[in-house]
């Protein structure tokens, strides 16, 4: 197996669990030696190798594509520059959010129109399953009456009644 | 409908009484909202804050709620009609400090106000009398629903309406209620009662809001939490709270009452002696004063007073009220005289303080020794 930085053979093999996730690295003995693996207090394996900054309950890197917001205003003055900001910076967000709110996920009121789309994806979700069912069971016709009905619903045509 | 007529008239809640309104003067609850594609005023441009408001505005003045309203673009508007609208919480302080790109819209009643551009794109405010925190929302609910067929929202599955500010996150929503607690201060209670609200997750702000002092001991109570639940939950929560927060005022007025109504006897004469024949009176000086008269009003110790002509007053003795009664800026020496004018013209014919309780021996000769007018 070869390092993961010079692609040397490697002779070194770790492995870090960050956040639930497993991470591994292959090093070779220089290189090993060299990012100071063999000091294990100070050693962060993304930080070192994956160019992969660990995920923090901290947000400080990173822009907002959709309005140039960057993380370092966002840590300065504690708000989002747009919407989008909020997808922008969602590594860490949970963390700011379980310090300031009850919860970190919205129960309260939804808009009228997102009910409704809920409603939909939900009917479509049962005539999928039945849809399954009917092929399964080999009727064929009800098959053919489902996939029908969720194209209508996927792509309803305005003039429908 | 004209700014003259709007301020002209009392609002309603200035004038109707509700539910524990002798110590509730008003219940709020506003809602920030926003809209996909703009980035949130705080960090836009001023063209994009036009455009914005170019698009909410004749959405927001066709509300039916809005119908013979009031709405007006902040570029049209003065420093001091701005600030008359903080004054009757109509908007907030934050909102009358931007200029361009910034507009606000008030019903005919003033008990809905919408911000546009202010801390997020929308802040739709319902206030009501008294303790009435679900009439307030039903009123913001229901135009929150209207506004939102009308215009699209930034809402997220998970986080909800996306807001300026993460502490807005998810409902969005502030229910603040404004207390009068004149008992629990002359008693040196208010500090416990504060820091036991603040424990369990509210917070206590002075008349103004954020960062102001707690003149005329009037205390806004508010939640903080806006995420991981619902409305009425929040709602719930407050109405609790607030309602131990009465009876804590209550027991503390029926305990002056009976321990110490010499002092409450003088404190009440005092400020009725001052307000009916002062010449200079400065602002916090005449709100601390009117807030001893109101409870001298609620314990009938004061026959006769309308609680709301104080209400009323209190409003009317605030530094932009006076100066657009003026019609001219004022030095705060002049607001000072005029305070002193209309207080005494209001409180003409009040009549003075009685005894608090027959039972008790006379007071001696009142301490005050200003002059019969």
């Amino acid at each position: 197996m070869k390092c993961d930085v010079c692609e040397s053979e490697a002779t070194v093999f770790l492995t870090q669990i960050i956040n639930g996730q497993m991470t591994t690295v292959n090093l070779c003995d220089a290189c090993s030696q060299a990012k100071g693996v063999t000091d294990e207090m100070g050693f962060g394996l993304a930080e070192a190798f994956l160019n992969q900054p660990t995920p923090t309950n901290d947000v400080t890197e990173g822009v907002c594509e959709a309005c140039g917001f960057t993380a370092a205003q966002l840590k300065k003055i504690g708000r989002m520059g747009c919407p989008e900001c909020y997808s922008a910076f969602r590594d860490g967000l949970d963390g700011l959010l379980k310090a300031m709110h009850k919860g970190t996920r919205h129960v309260g009121k939804t808009p009228s129109k997102i009910t409704q789309s809920r409603h939909v994806q939900g009917n479509i979700n049962h005539l999928r399953e039945e849809l399954a069912n009917a092929v399964r069971d080999e009727r064929y016709e009800d098959a053919a009456r489902l996939k029908n009905e969720i194209d209508r619903m996927l792509n309803p045509t305005p003039d429908a009644v | 409908m004209l700014f003259k007529t709007l301020i002209n008239h009392p609002a309603d809640w200035m004038q109707g009484s509700g539910p524990h309104s002798e110590i509730v003067m008003t219940s709020r609850v506003r809602l920030a909202r926003n809209l996909r594609g703009f980035p949130f005023p705080g960090y836009s441009q001023e063209h994009q804050r036009l455009e914005l408001v170019q698009l909410a505005r004749p959405c927001v003045d066709a509300l039916p709620e809005m119908k013979d309203g009031y709405s007006e673009d902040y570029a049209k508007l003065s420093k001091t009609r701005k600030q008359v609208m903080v004054e009757r919480h109509l908007v907030s302080r934050e909102h009358a400090a931007r200029a361009n790109g910034c507009a606000v819209a008030v019903d005919r009643k003033q008990n809905l106000s919408i911000m546009i551009n202010e801390e997020d794109h929308f802040r739709i405010q319902g206030i009501r009398p008294g303790l009435n925190l679900r009439s307030a929302w039903q009123l913001v609910d229901k135009v929150d629903t209207e506004l939102e067929g009308a215009l699209p929202y930034a809402y997220d599955e998970k986080l909800g309406y996306l807001t300026a500010c993460p502490t807005n996150l998810g409902t969005g929503m502030r229910a603040s209620v404004m207390l009068h607690l004149p008992a629990l201060a002359l008693t040196d209670q208010i500090n416990p009662v504060i820091k036991a609200v603040g424990k369990i997750g509210l917070a206590v702000r002075g008349l103004y809001g954020e960062g102001t002092e707690a003149l005329g001991n009037l205390f806004q109570i508010s939640n903080q939490h806006t995420l991981g639940e619902k409305e009425g939950e929040i709602i719930s929560q407050i109405e609790k709270v607030i309602e131990r927060v009465i009876n804590s005022e209550t027991n503390a007025r029926q305990k002056l009452v009976e321990d110490n109504p010499n002092m409450l006897q003088d404190q009440v004469g005092r400020a009725y002696a001052i307000l009916r024949h002062a010449h200079i009176l400065a602002s916090k000086e005449a709100l601390n004063l009117l807030s001893l008269l109101r409870l001298g009003a609620d314990l009938d110790l004061i026959s006769n007073c309308d609680r709301s002509l104080l209400d009323m007053l209190l409003l009317e003795i605030q530094p932009a009220h006076l100066q657009l009664r003026a019609g001219k800026d004022l030095s705060p020496e002049e607001r000072d005289l005029r305070r002193a004018e209309i207080t005494r013209t209001r409180l003409h014919s009040l009549a003075g303080p009685s005894n608090v309780s027959n039972n008790q021996p006379p007071p001696e000769a009142p301490t005050s020794d200003l002059p019969d007018e």
